[in-house]
């Protein structure tokens, strides 16, 4: 077994070294919409880890038998089902969250991470390895969603999980919320410094150019 | 007549899905390094949304609505549910249809474009597209405009972002920043200055 193999680096070497969202780019587009609260932002990303760990469970354990041309047919029709089941389950027990997050459970199919993720990986790879490798850029996506919902909530808002935090001078208190925080633009300032961040700390990150 | 230029306009400018919505970001920041390739993916994504968006809209009014199968004897079936799984159907079809013509005709195109061909298929903007097409119910015609917008729309952006970007070659960027980091950065200025146009109503 060649070192990257080992199972726990599997899992967590999407958290910081080759994290989904600030080193393979993939999976943005959720990271943007729905982190403008903590609570939304939480629950899209349990979401997204279910389905990217099972997708990968499942494309990897059919994927000598899948032929090479209907490829990505057979893994969104896997990703689809997962999703259609989250999108019920929501639907279901949590439905004012569900409509919240409206099209953006939907858009969990088109997760670039997830489809990455199970192109990338879960083709070339054994199932425990791949199911390891899902739950491990789940946690990668998390972990950015959920700073970037704590910056926006905290700022924009003054609130960490619809509790209030930081008193608000409507309130007679002294915080005065920053309105851009909520817009999606500051969410791109956000990861951007992000990235910046995580750049600095492991020098080797560093784009070439 | 009105209607569909408002749709067409609306869907260019002031709901832009790249810049108004943040749909397809991932092809959107990877694949915008020189205007050349962004020319190449924004026609692709221009036609993967005329093709896909009109047949979603079909699938969705003629079978999948509550009531739509009437004519086969189940005037209760409410096929909604199926919606996600039948729109992804369509579109990783299209796309793999796509990529064996490129492969076929334009080997050049093909090979620049790379993993990001079948990462079309889970392109945001085209299922996101579909999915405010069933959201605000347009009828066959108004979806045939939208795809035509919304598509157009996306290539307009990625091609600016590109044109930025070759630009932003003679700039001294901070190490860390550089590349990814710095591609935000200016994205959330382009969507702050295209937020300008969510002011006008038509």
């Amino acid at each position: 077994m060649s070192d990257e193999d080992k199972p726990s680096k599997v899992l967590l070497g999407p958290i910081f070294n080759n994290n989904p969202i600030a080193l393979q780019v993939l999976g943005i587009c959720s990271a943007l919409a729905v982190t403008s609260k903590l609570e939304t932002s939480l629950v899209l990303s349990v979401c997204v880890i279910f389905v990217c760990a099972f997708s990968n469970l499942g494309v990897s354990l059919i994927r000598t038998q899948i032929p090479s041309v209907i490829r990505i047919c057979v893994q969104i029709s896997i990703i689809a089902t997962l999703t259609i089941l989250v999108d019920e389950i929501l639907k279901a027990y949590m439905f004012t969250l569900s409509k919240q997050l409206s099209v953006f459970v939907g858009l969990i199919i088109t997760n670039c991470i997830i489809m990455g993720r199970a192109e990338g990986y879960a083709m070339r790879k054994g199932p425990l390895l791949s199911f390891l490798d899902g739950l491990g850029n789940g946690f990668g996506y998390t972990i950015i969603l959920m700073g970037v919902g704590f910056l926006r909530e905290l700022t924009g808002s003054g609130k960490l999980f619809g509790v209030e935090v930081l008193q608000l001078k409507a309130e007679g208190g002294w915080y005065s919320p920053n309105g851009l925080m909520l817009l999606p633009p500051s969410a791109f300032f956000i990861i951007g410094f992000m990235i910046w961040a995580l750049r600095t700390w492991k020098k080797d990150q560093v784009d070439a150019s | 007549m009105e209607n569909y230029l408002n749709i067409f306009v609306k869907a260019i400018f002031i709901e832009n899905l790249a810049l108004g919505f943040f749909l397809g970001m991932c092809t959107f920041l990877a694949v915008s390094k020189t205007v050349k390739t962004a020319f190449g993916l924004g026609l692709a994504v221009i036609a993967i949304q005329v093709v896909t968006l009109p047949l979603n809209n079909l699938i969705y009014q003629q079978l999948l609505v509550p009531g739509a199968l009437a004519w086969a004897g189940f005037p209760d079936a409410d096929l909604t549910f199926l919606g996600l799984i039948c729109y992804i159907g369509v579109i990783a079809a299209s796309v793999q249809i796509l990529e064996m013509v490129l492969d076929r005709f334009v080997p050049a195109l093909y090979n620049t474009l790379g993993i990001f061909l079948p990462l079309l298929t889970v392109n945001c903007a085209i299922l996101g597209g579909t999915l405010f097409m069933v959201q605000r119910d347009y009828n066959f015609g108004e979806s045939c405009i939208y795809s035509i917008g919304t598509g157009v729309g996306w290539a307009m952006a990625v091609v600016a972002l590109a044109g930025i970007r070759e630009k932003m070659k003679y700039s001294n960027v901070p190490d860390g920043l550089r590349g990814l980091g710095i591609t935000f950065i200016v994205v959330g200025l382009m969507s702050l200055a295209f937020m300008a146009f969510a002011g006008i109503k038509l």
